[in-house]
């Protein structure tokens, strides 16, 4: 896929980030001391009165943003996944979830493509983390145009929300005229009446090229993009299962309480089918290169070709 | 502006409902919530910037209880002062309440922001008093933290961030009433000295040495409001329990609730406190 334009989801938050500032005059960016890294460096330059940096102070952070919504303000929080929902996750829970605020919890680097900053780095909980939080939406975007969309949806969104970003430039695939985003409504891909993948965030272009892989084998594959996993999109879940009867589930994220567990919860209690997880299989991450990582841990496209294949 | 004596008449009511309601709820933090209701009662009936047939407008003053478990000493001021029913404390705890069991902003008129997990409030708080900053609105913020919740990291993170920011618009107040669950908070934890931490943190800081007399409190809040360009600290040497002679600096009742003849013995003591002041 080497001439596919390729989008960090953290460059499209940073740049998104800076039109909205222009439409929503209440609209504030928070960062710990990285905002080069989140880029909401981008809001920064064009509204460094409305850009705070709260430093290496992700739980007080917090606050300040729930203290901020409480006043009228619409604040995006940024620092990586890891600090944000991982170190503030009861800041999140208690002072955002709990008041139901209007904070939006914008945390980039997740999961393992961060890459060489190893596993102290890679939060590979956040998506379970968040999910615990009653009323938290969660969206974890696919690509650029997916994130740019999120974006906007969770600024006009009025209520908690969790936006998930990664570091590694990956590849636009949602780049077509008929592209529409709505929270909590998955986009089917990819036809296909023998299994379905249901994939969220960057695995979403590997569960495509795996499908592609299976086509060749005659295996139709279809391919959802859940980019809000919560609230899940249960309707279009529940309908893959009852026509495909094989579900299989890919996130860059553990298999413990993430998209898997959020799809294994519903389909368990209203549409008994048989599901495979695809994730990190309950481990830390390590340092390496994204590519390295995603192809150690079985999460590139070919990874998830040979996961499906064994599996069904 | 009201008389001392009916401030202080007022605080032994707000006394004799935070012992009501704890003893209606049979749970709940008797000690710290005695401690704080005369500066709460002078904050609500004196100082903040408020009105009861309109909680939320937009250019009030804010309040942050940043110690939420002394919420039956906020809600009995704001039940007094308007915000809702009085005979309503009585339902402090119970299923379906507005008066929860620490303060939830979407359950209760009046209050500014959810805490009860220490150290968060507070923070909060600093993000009430950006929010005028950027906006230019001329609110002020407070918040009451108790000393032992000084041994949450996230306070100094808050402290610093106050600072950092120029949050004049922001009074912190410490309710040091010197007892924590657990003991005396040099048994515990040690958070002194409050005041040389504070200034090292930025902090204009006042003190109080009897944060239990209302002529004292005034004095501090006229003095907090002179402009220094800095974040105001009032340290409140408190006594726990106050008003309640056997609750009166004991840790042991820190969070739980009087007994049948308990109870009474504490009304009988504060009745007794509100007749002397309307003799006077």
């Amino acid at each position: 896929m080497s001439d596919v334009k390729k989008i960090a989801t953290r460059d499209s938050y940073g740049r998104t980030l800076a039109e909205l500032g222009a439409e929503y005059d209440n609209l504030v960016v928070l960062d710990a001391d990285l905002a080069v890294s989140t880029k909401t460096e981008l809001f920064r330059k064009a509204y460094p009165e409305r850009h705070i940096n709260c430093g290496i102070a992700e739980a007080n952070m917090i606050g300040i943003a729930a203290g901020l919504a409480a006043a009228g303000k619409i604040p995006f929080a940024s620092t990586f996944a890891m600090f944000g929902a991982g170190r503030a996750f009861e800041q999140i829970r208690s002072s955002v979830g709990y008041p139901h605020l209007n904070v939006k919890i914008a945390l980039t680097h997740a999961g393992i493509s961060v890459g060489e900053d190893g596993a102290s780095h890679q939060a590979l909980e956040d998506i379970a983390l968040m999910r615990t939080i009653p009323g938290m939406v969660i969206i974890n975007p696919a690509d650029d145009i997916e994130a740019c969309a999120a974006v906007r949806a969770a600024a006009a969104y009025v209520g908690p929300v969790y936006l998930r970003f990664g570091r590694l430039a990956v590849p636009v695939i949602n780049d077509r005229e008929d592209y529409r985003f709505e929270i909590g409504r998955g986009v089917t891909l990819k036809d296909g009446d023998d299994l379905t993948i249901v994939a969220t965030g960057l695995c979403v272009a590997g569960a495509l090229e795996a499908a592609t892989q299976l086509e060749t084998e005659g295996i139709h594959a279809r391919v959802i993009n859940i980019h809000t996993i919560k609230p899940l999109d249960e309707e279009l879940i529940a309908k893959a299962a009852r026509e495909t009867g094989r579900i299989v589930t890919v996130e860059e994220h553990s298999m413990i309480g993430g998209l898997g567990g959020a799809v294994c919860e519903f389909l368990c209690e209203h549409e008994p089918t048989p599901v495979k997880r695809i994730g990190m299989r309950d481990v830390f991450g390590e340092s390496g290169s994204a590519a390295d990582l995603l192809k150690k841990y079985e999460l590139d496209g070919a990874g998830i070709y040979r996961q499906v294949r064994n599996w069904i | 502006m009201m008389t001392i004596s009916d401030l202080q008449k007022t605080a032994v009511e707000v006394r004799k409902s935070i012992i009501e309601s704890l003893h209606s709820a049979r749970s709940g933090h008797p000690g710290g919530s005695l401690s704080a209701a005369d500066v709460l009662t002078y904050l609500y009936f004196e100082e903040l910037n408020i009105d009861p047939k309109e909680p939320d407008k937009p250019d009030r003053d804010r309040f942050v209880l940043s110690k939420g478990h002394a919420a039956p000493a906020l809600y009995a001021v704001l039940a007094y002062r308007g915000f809702f029913p009085v005979e309503e404390l009585a339902t402090l705890r119970h299923l379906g309440t507005r008066l929860q069991g620490h303060p939830s902003m979407k359950h209760t008129p009046g209050v500014d922001m959810s805490t009860g997990s220490l150290g968060q409030g507070i923070s909060a708080a600093c993000g009430m008093a950006l929010a005028a900053k950027i906006s230019g609105d001329a609110y002020r913020v407070y918040a009451l933290l108790g000393d032992g919740e000084l041994e949450e990291g996230q306070v100094w993170e808050a402290f610093m961030f106050a600072s950092a920011k120029n949050l004049d618009n922001l009074t912190v107040i410490v309710d040091n009433n010197n007892l924590q669950i657990d003991g005396a908070l040099e048994e515990v934890n040690s958070p002194y000295p409050i005041d040389q931490k504070f200034e090292a943190f930025g902090f204009c800081v006042i003190h109080v040495e009897d944060g239990n007399d209302m002529n004292q409190l005034r004095e501090a809040f006229r003095k907090a409001k002179e402009p220094t360009g800095k974040p105001v600290a009032i340290l409140l040497k408190t006594v726990k329990g106050n008003g309640v002679s056997f609750m009166e600096n004991k840790a042991d009742w820190h969070g739980k609730a009087p007994k049948d003849a308990e109870y009474e013995a504490a009304m009988r003591e504060l009745t007794e406190a509100g007749e002397r002041l309307c003799q006077m």
